[in-house]
């Protein structure tokens, strides 16, 4: 009986050792990675700042908007950078709290698909539409050519 | 009793603008020239009516009459004679009131010193639009957003603001009154709203003669030669206004920028880009008859947005829908804006036809097809612009959910463009008129495109790696050069074919040909303006910094030294909290920069006032953003380098000059001079 005391007793030596080196490890591992979250610089705070806007103020964003809300606003950027947070993660409890209008641009969503195609949409109309006018107002090259603009009668103001 | 003379003088405006639109309307059934008469006369009445009415609120807002509404949200007692007389505009009602005086007074103008013996038929047309836009402010001064009421209290101790007396109440007597908004205590506010007020009613008269040409069916161009000088001057106008804006926003709002692409700010630029736009596609009517219908288009546009954008900045639209319900002008001004668009469609889809023009487009690389391609270009980035601004009320009227479209939205989709437009510039003087090859485009474009060639060389030699930073600075170099070259090309053939000396050839050349050369100092204007933005937009270098007393800090090839703090209250207890601070440069040169915060305890608010050191390299640009109250060994700010920032302001100068000399009447003995 003895050995096999002995050995589970050795055993449970063991368990109990690795378990304090993995709590250690653990610890240091632990306080490594928070050693690896430096305090953010303003400039930090300010770089997500500049990306979410004010949600009470009228379109102006967060690092340079002078309420009081809005410094504790920054604050909060500030404490959720230390956790180590990311801007996107930081954007997305903003968007949770105040909704998409923190957002500088709307997300790709439903009606939002507008803003994005829209664009893209009044480009190509007016490709499509000037093709269209130089087809049918287009001569052959006939006309007179004139170096040197003269003044027109609006010129005098006549 | 003064106010009741104020709002009386209205009352009786408001009478003859109904008046001249009856007396001409009649006029124009009876075909007699008696009752037209008398409805100009009626129109030209209005501005020294208004001008009376003005003139009595400024002297309450003066003598600090503050038992009336708007004196006492405005004026305080201890603003200056100068900020007084610009809360005028620095309130709704009274802004307002200051919109209708300088309608009335551009609608006189235009009939006193317009040519309407040359436009007789027009005329009656002419008032009736203008008298019916100017009685509709006038209703929303008199019955929705009167500057005469008064401050009254019930026995129940409720105020109320009313400009009759309501039953039950009392007149009360406020010793002192709130006073302007800190922010427009600046001069850039005293000038920007004057500006840009007059750009916006400028408008009206192309468009009320666009409307009187469709309405009479008188589709020559004769409309175009009679607005040309009001386009162009609404055009001054609109750009003064712009810049100046700009400039308040760079002085006050201590952002660091001047532009945010603010719903507000868009409002006023929309009006902007399609006078730009009509101003160039008017050419193309003069010179080869085309775009006829299109400058109708932008005639009738270009005001229908300057209604739209005062609607959007005026009823609290932008800020919420809710807001707009709440307003009490905004559905008037709704109502307006429908009937103007729906007027203006009618009548064009009605004279469609008859709006054809005859010109025909010599080759797709002739100066009239870069011209259209120049429209295009503005239409397409009015039209974003016009997205951007209404994308949020859409989206909160069909989804209830508010969204924002912030500056990066516009600045990537209207920024390629804005690059284009600068490339049509930098082409279209060494571009002619009818056929035109691509090879004889070619021809005259290589030299100053080869020297041009030149710039992003150096650039990228003297260290510069942003590819968006050089295709910029090589495109308005581009058009700086081929701007130079067909100078220097049309002074030398003048020169050549006149014998006359150079210099004499260039002067004359210039001063015979006001439109041409104003608009290539325009386009100068504007590239120098690019300059600033591109060194804004791809080079600016911000950090936010605590600085301690004695420990310097490097910026750039500057170092940053702290000296002091100084919190002054003034006797009217506000405080004005200033920091210095020492500004060493790489030279061994420095400068003492000295940000401050104004804070108003009365009024629950703070300005931030930077510090600005401005050189044509670049600005140094000072917040000061935070400080312990009770210690002042160290404080927090915001530094910014705002490289070429000076250049948009000189560029903006140049513009507005360009924009003048264009304005001003050539000498016809030099034009007859010029040609050989």
């Amino acid at each position: 009986m003895k050995p096999l005391q002995s050995f589970s007793r050795k055993v449970y030596s063991i368990v109990i050792a690795i378990s304090i080196l993995i709590e250690v490890m653990a610890v240091a591992v632990n306080s490594v990675s928070a050693q690896a979250q430096p305090t953010p610089s303003d400039d930090q705070v300010n770089v997500v700042a500049s990306q979410i806007y004010c949600p009470v103020c009228q379109n102006i964003t967060l690092d340079v908007c002078g309420t009081a809300a809005c410094a504790q606003w920054r604050e909060s950027i500030h404490e959720k950078l230390a956790q180590g947070e990311t801007p996107a993660q930081i954007k997305n409890y903003f968007v949770q709290q105040y909704g998409d209008r923190v957002l500088a641009v709307p997300p790709r969503t439903g009606l939002n698909w507008l803003l994005y195609l829209l664009p893209a949409f009044i480009l190509l109309a007016a490709l499509i539409l000037s093709v269209q006018f130089i087809h049918s107002h287009r001569v052959t090259p006939a006309n007179s050519v004139s170096e040197v603009d003269e003044p027109t009668k609006e010129d005098r103001h006549e | 009793m003064i106010a009741n003379l104020g709002f009386g003088f209205l009352f009786i405006a408001f009478l003859i603008s109904l008046y001249a639109i009856a007396t001409a309307s009649y006029g124009i059934r009876t075909r007699s020239s008696v009752f037209t008469e008398s409805a100009r006369i009626a129109a030209e009445v209005e501005f020294p009516l208004i001008s009376l009415s003005v003139v009595i609120l400024l002297g309450l807002m003066l003598s600090s009459q503050f038992q009336y509404t708007y004196v006492f949200r405005v004026i305080s007692q201890d603003m200056p004679l100068l900020l007084k007389i610009t809360a005028l505009w620095g309130g709704q009602s009274g802004s307002l009131l200051f919109w209708v005086w300088l309608l009335s007074g551009v609608t006189a103008a235009s009939f006193m010193w317009g040519k309407t013996k040359q436009m007789k038929q027009l005329t009656p047309w002419v008032v009736i639009v203008t008298m019916t836009i100017l009685a509709f402010f006038l209703f929303m001064v008199l019955f929705l957003e009167n500057p005469f009421e008064r401050i009254w209290i019930t026995t129940a101790g409720q105020v109320v603001t009313s400009f009759i007396q309501p039953a039950g109440t009392y007149p009360v007597f406020p010793s002192a009154g709130i006073g302007l908004n800190p922010l427009l205590r600046n001069l850039g506010m005293v000038l920007h709203p004057p500006m840009l007020y007059l750009g916006f009613v400028t408008f009206l008269i192309p468009f009320a003669y666009a409307l009187a040409s469709l309405i009479t069916g008188k589709s020559d161009s004769q409309w175009l030669q009679v607005t040309h000088g009001w386009s162009l001057a609404g055009w001054i106008f609109l750009s003064a206004g712009l810049v100046l804006g700009s400039r308040w926003s760079y002085d006050v709002l201590g952002w660091g920028g001047y532009w945010s692409w603010d719903p507000v700010e868009i409002a006023a630029l929309m009006p902007w880009l399609t006078a730009t736009a009509f101003l160039h596609s008017v050419i193309l009517e003069e010179r080869r008859d085309l775009f006829k219908r299109w400058n109708y288009v932008l005639a009738l546009l270009t005001f229908c947005l300057v209604i739209l954008g005062t609607f959007l900045t005026r009823s609290g639209v932008l800020s919420s829908v809710h807001a707009f319900s709440e307003s009490s002008i905004g559905p008037v001004f709704f109502v307006l804006i429908g009937l103007i668009l729906v007027v203006s469609l009618g009548l064009l889809l009605w004279r469609w036809n008859q709006l054809a023009g005859s010109g025909e487009l010599g080759s797709v690389f002739s100066r009239e097809s870069f011209f259209l391609f120049n429209n295009i270009l503005f239409i397409c980035i009015f039209l974003i612009c016009l997205t951007g601004v209404l994308f949020p009320i859409i989206s909160e009227v069909f989804t209830g959910q508010q969204v924002t479209v912030g500056a990066q939205w516009y600045k990537s989709t209207t920024g390629p463009l804005f690059g284009l437009l600068l490339i049509l510039m930098a082409i279209v003087p060494l571009s002619v008129w009818g056929a035109s090859t691509v090879k004889g485009l070619g021809k005259t474009l290589w030299k100053p495109a080869a020297v041009s060639l030149l710039i992003p060389l150096v650039l990228f030699l003297f260290g510069l790696r942003s590819w968006e930073g050089i295709l910029g600075f090589w495109l308005g170099g581009s058009a700086l050069c081929i701007l130079g070259f067909d100078l220097l090309r049309t002074v030398g053939a003048r020169s050549h074919a006149l014998h006359e000396p150079f210099l004499a050839a260039c002067f004359r050349l210039i001063v015979g040909n006001h439109r041409r050369y104003g608009g290539y100092l325009v386009h100068l204007g504007i590239v120098l303006m690019a300059l600033g933005i591109i060194g804004m937009e791809f080079f600016q270098v911000q950090t936010q910094v605590t600085l301690n007393k004695g420990t310097p800090v490097s910026f750039k090839q500057f170092s940053l030294q702290f000296e002091g703090l100084n919190t002054l209250t003034l006797a009217n207890s506000n405080e004005i909290t200033e920091a210095q601070i020492v500004v060493n440069q790489s030279d061994g040169k420095f400068f003492t920069l000295s940000p401050q915060v104004e804070n108003y305890p009365k009024l629950s608010q703070s300005v931030t006032i930077p510090a600005v050191r401005s050189t044509l390299a670049g600005d140094v640009y000072i917040v000061l953003v935070d400080w312990q109250p009770f210690s002042t060994s160290s404080a927090t700010f915001r530094v910014y380098y705002n490289p070429l920032v000076a250049w948009l302001w000189i560029g903006a100068v140049v513009l507005i000059l360009g924009g003048l000399f264009a304005f001003w009447p050539a000498n016809p003995k030099a034009v007859s001079e010029q040609k050989p």
